[in-house]
C-alpha cells in the first residue's frame, strides 16, 4: 500500500541512494578483504604446518627442562665386603670473575674455606676477561654449604663426585685412584674403569612455577650405574702383610719392600703390599717411588729362589733322585773364563741338601746336564718371561733370553737365578707348582668363588719331593730357619742377589723369600722381597725370612687354618747356613 | 525436550572438564610426592655410602691395631696361645684340637687351663706358665728367644725341630 502524501519519499527511493557509485569500488574492497583472509590462512598454515616444531620447542623451553641423571661410579670391596673405594657427592666451586662482587672480608673467609692463600684467590679472580674459572674442585659438601652461605655473587657451585679410599695407604697400590673427573688412573680403578664407571642418563620434565617437576615428557634415559667390584684381597691379611713389610724396611733401612699372599686353592691374591706407599686420599706430593707397585711392575734377579726349579726339572727329566749325591767340593768351579762358587764348601751333598743348603755348585752341576731348550721351555711353562694375565696395568713379563743364544756360563748362572729377571708375582705363582702337586695356577685379583684348576707342569711326585726339600730349607739346618712358624710346617726358599747397575754388580742386594704353608696341605703362598737392606744384614734368610714367617703365621690364623705341627718352640741354630749368591 | 537434553549435556561437559582439571592436579601432586620420595631415597643412599666409608675408616685394621697396642696394651695372638676348635661335620660335636700335648699337672692358668676345664684364676694372666728350665735349648746367639712349650714343665718335651711324620696327637679330632 502506497500513500502519496506531500513530500513523503519512501526509503528505497531515497535520492541519496540513487547516486550511482562505480562498481569497482566494492570489488576492490572485496578483494582487499579476501587477500587479508588469505594472508591469515597462509600464516596459519605456516605456523601450524611449517614452523610447528620450532614453536613447540620454544614453548616447551618455557616450562620443560632436561634433567641430567648422574650415574655413580661402582664401589670396590674387599673379599669380605669391606669398602675400599666409594664415590661420595662433592662440589666444584667456580666463579665468573667479571661478575664477582665481594667485600675483602668475604674474600678472606672464602680463601680460608677453600684452603688457598688469599693472594692466589685474588689472582684467579683478577682476570676479568674470563667468564669461568674453577676455584677448587672436590670440596666436601659441608664446606660447600658454608661457602654458599657467604652469598658472594659470581661464585657458583657444581655437583660432582669425590672418590674416598677409607683403607688409605695400606692398599693404595692395588686399588689405585681416579682423577678429579672420576676416571681411573692407577690400579684396579684404571684396569676396570669401564666396569666401574657409569653412563649418565637424562629425563625431560615439565616444571611448575615453583620449579618442581610435575610431569615427565618424552622418553627417560635411565642412568647406568657402575658395577661394584669385589677384590680377592682380604683387608685384614693385607694390613698384617703391610705392617710386616713396613717394619722390615725400617729395621733393615731398606729402600723398599714388597710382599704378596696367594691362596693356593683358588689363585686369589689375598694381599699385595708395597712400601713405600702413598695415601690415595691425599695425592698432592706423589713421587714415582711411592707409586711403584713392586710386586707387579718391578723385576729383579731372583737368585736362589730359582734353585728349586732347577732341581725339579732335574727330577722331572729323571737325571737325579732326591737322594742322588753330587760332589760340590772344593766349592769353586770354572766354566769358561768365569768362576762360580759357594759361600761355604759343602762337600758331597744329596740333591735334597743342595736345595736345603742352597749350593750353587750342586745346582749348576744339575743344570749343565740339561739342554738349554729344556730349561727355557720349563721356565716358559712356569710363566717366566711372560706378563701374568691378571688384568692389571703395568704387569711386566720379566726377562728370560732365548735359549739359542745361551752360553754355558749363562745357563749355569740362570740355574741359580742370575742373568734373568722376574717379578715377585711371577715367582710366587711359579711356586704354586710345588704347593699344588705340580699345577701352575692362574692368578686373580678378583674374588673367585670356586676351586680353580691349574695347568699341570710337573709330576705330582716331583712336586712332593721338591716340597720336602723346601721344608728342609726352611728348617733348622737350612738357609732360613727364621722362616719357621710355631704350629705350622713351612716350606720355602731364600734368595739373595746383588743388584746390577749399568751392567755391573754392586754391593747392593735384593733379599727375598718365597714359600708356602702348611707344608702338609699348602693353603697360602707368600713371597717377600726387601730391596737394598742397608743395616748390615742382607741374606734372604735373615732379612726376608722373618717377614715371611710373620705374614704367613698371621695369614694362617686369619684364615682359621688348623695347625699341622706341634706348638714346639722354633729352633734357631746359632748361625744359619749362608746361602750362596 | 531437545533443549533439556542440550542443557544436560552441557552440564555433563562442564563436570567432565572440572574432573579432568582435578585429576590432572591430583596427578601432578602425586608426581611431586614421588619426586620427593625419590630424592629422599637418593639422599639416603648417599648417606649410606657415607656411613659405609666412615665405618671402614673407623674400623680399619691400622687404627684398631694401633689403639689396641697403645691404649689397651694388647699384643698380637701367638700360635702357642691359640686354641683351635673343630666341629665334626657329621656329629656336630665340637672338640678341641690341641696342637700341644695335654699334660695333667698343677699350676696352669690362662687359655690352656680353661681349655682343660680348670677355672682360670684371676690375676694369673693369660700367659701360660712355662717350665723354669728349658731343655734342649740350642746354643742360640740370636735375638729370637726360644719359648718352651707348656709340656716342658712336666718334662714331656716334643722333639725339637720337626719332620714330616711329627704330627700332634690331638689332631685326630680334626
Amino acid at each position: 500500500m502506497t500513500r502519496k502524501r506531500g513530500r513523503h519519499v519512501p526509503f528505497t527511493e531515497n535520492p541519496l541512494l540513487k547516486v550511482r557509485l562505480p562498481a569497482y569500488r566494492s570489488q576492490v574492497m572485496m578483494l582487499c578483504v579476501a587477500v587479508a583472509f588469505i594472508a591469515l590462512a597462509a600464516r596459519a598454515v605456516w605456523l601450524q604446518a611449517f614452523s610447528q616444531d620450532f614453536l613447540q620447542r620454544q614453548g616447551e623451553s618455557r616450562y620443560a627442562r632436561t634433567l641430567e641423571l648422574p650415574a655413580s661410579r661402582g664401589k670396590i670391596f674387599d673379599r669380605n665386603g669391606v669398602v675400599l673405594a666409594s664415590s661420595l657427592p662433592a662440589r666444584a666451586i667456580w666463579a665468573s670473575p667479571e661478575q664477582i662482587e665481594a667485600t675483602p672480608a668475604q674474600l678472606a673467609s672464602l680463601a680460608r674455606l677453600l684452603e688457598i692463600r688469599e693472594a692466589d684467590l685474588r689472582q684467579k679472580l683478577s682476570d676479568s676477561d674470563r667468564t669461568f674459572v674453577y676455584l677448587k674442585r672436590q670440596v666436601e659438601p659441608d664446606v660447600a654449604a658454608r661457602i654458599a652461605a657467604l652469598e658472594i655473587s659470581g661464585v657458583h657451585q657444581q655437583r660432582e663426585y669425590k672418590r674416598h679410599y677409607p683403607e688409605g695407604e695400606t692398599i693404595a697400590h692395588v686399588v689405585g685412584f681416579t682423577n678429579v673427573e672420576d676416571i681411573g688412573q692407577e690400579g684396579v680403578e684404571l684396569a676396570k674403569d669401564s666396569v666401574l664407571s657409569g653412563q649418565p642418563g637424562s629425563r625431560r620434565v615439565i616444571r611448575d612455577r615453583l620449579g618442581r617437576a610435575i610431569e615427565d615428557v618424552g622418553a627417560t634415559r635411565e642412568p647406568h650405574h657402575g658395577s661394584d667390584l669385589a677384590l680377592a684381597i682380604d683387608s685384614k691379611i693385607q694390613y698384617l702383610a703391610f705392617n710386616a713389610v713396613r717394619e722390615a724396611v725400617r729395621e733393615h733401612r731398606a729402600k723398599a719392600g714388597a710382599a704378596v699372599v696367594i691362596d693356593v686353592r683358588t689363585g686369589e691374591i689375598l694381599a699385595l703390599t708395597n712400601w713405600p706407599t702413598f695415601d690415595p686420599n691425599r695425592r698432592d706430593k706423589l713421587s714415582g717411588a711411592q707409586l711403584r707397585n713392586r710386586v707387579l711392575t718391578d723385576t729383579f734377579e731372583p737368585g736362589s729362589t730359582m734353585k728349586p726349579f732347577t732341581a725339579a726339572l732335574a727330577l722331572e727329566l729323571g737325571q737325579v733322585r732326591p737322594d742322588t749325591v753330587i760332589q760340590t767340593a772344593p766349592g769353586r768351579m770354572r766354566i769358561g773364563s768365569s768362576t762360580i762358587g759357594d759361600a761355604h764348601p759343602h762337600g758331597a751333598l744329596t740333591v735334597e741338601e743342595v736345595v736345603q743348603k742352597s749350593s750353587n755348585i750342586g745346582t749348576v752341576k744339575m743344570a749343565l746336564e740339561m739342554a738349554p731348550q729344556q730349561m727355557w721351555e720349563f721356565y716358559a711353562a712356569l710363566g717366566f718371561g711372560q706378563a701374568p694375565r691378571i688384568g692389571f696395568p703395568g704387569a711386566v713379563a720379566g726377562r728370560v733370553r732365548p735359549y739359542r743364544s745361551w752360553k754355558p756360563i749363562e745357563q749355569a748362572t740362570m740355574s741359580y737365578g742370575h742373568g734373568m729377571s722376574v717379578s715377585l708375582l711371577q715367582l710366587a705363582r711359579a711356586y704354586s707348582v710345588f704347593a699344588r702337586d705340580g699345577e701352575l695356577i692362574p692368578l686373580s685379583m678378583f674374588r673367585v668363588d670356586a676351586l680353580v684348576d691349574g695347568a699341570p707342569v710337573i709330576r705330582p711326585q716331583t712336586a712332593r719331593s721338591v716340597r720336602q726339600m723346601l721344608e728342609l730349607a726352611a728348617g733348622p739346618k737350612g738357609t732360613a730357619p727364621r722362616a719357621q712358624i710355631a704350629g705350622y710346617r713351612v716350606a720355602g726358599k731364600t734368595g739373595t742377589a746383588n743388584k746390577q747397575e749399568d751392567g755391573r754388580y754392586t754391593k747392593k742386594y735384593v733379599s727375598s723369600f718365597v714359600g708356602f704353608a702348611p707344608a702338609s696341605d699348602p693353603r697360602v703362598i707368600v713371597a717377600v722381597m726387601i730391596d737394598e737392606p742397608s743395616a748390615g744384614k742382607y741374606y734372604g734368610g735373615v732379612v726376608a725370612a722373618p717377614v715371611f714367617a710373620q705374614i704367613t703365621g698371621d695369614s694362617l690364623r686369619a684364615l682359621r687354618i688348623a695347625p699341622d705341627a706341634p706348638m714346639a718352640q722354633v729352633v734357631l741354630p746359632a748361625e744359619a747356613v749362608k746361602e750362596s749368591m | 525436550m531437545l533443549t533439556r537434553i542440550n542443557v544436560m549435556l552441557a552440564a555433563l561437559l562442564a563436570l567432565c572438564a572440572l574432573g579432568l582439571v582435578t585429576s590432572q592436579h591430583h596427578a601432578r601432586r602425586l608426581f611431586i610426592d614421588l619426586e620427593r620420595a625419590q630424592a629422599h631415597s637418593a639422599a639416603h643412599e648417599v648417606r649410606w655410602n657415607q656411613l659405609q666409608v666412615e665405618q671402614t675408616e673407623l674400623a680399619k685394621s691400622a687404627l684398631i691395631d694401633a689403639r689396641a697396642r697403645r691404649e689397651l696394651g694388647m699384643q698380637a695372638v701367638q700360635g702357642e696361645r691359640t686354641l683351635h676348635l673343630s666341629i665334626d661335620p657329621i656329629t656336630r660335636v665340637v672338640s678341641l684340637s690341641q696342637p700341644w700335648r695335654e699334660v695333667p699337672g698343677p699350676a696352669r692358668s690362662g687359655v690352656r687351663a680353661a681349655a682343660a676345664g680348670a677355672p682360670a684364676r684371676a690375676g694369673a694372666g693369660s700367659v701360660p706358665r712355662v717350665g723354669a728350665a728349658a731343655p734342649a735349648r740350642p746354643p742360640s746367639g740370636s735375638s729370637q728367644a726360644v719359648r718352651p712349650p707348656a709340656g716342658a714343665a712336666a718334662g714331656k718335651q716334643p722333639a725339637p725341630g720337626r719332620s714330616a711324620g711329627d704330627r700332634p696327637a690331638a689332631e685326630v679330632s680334626r
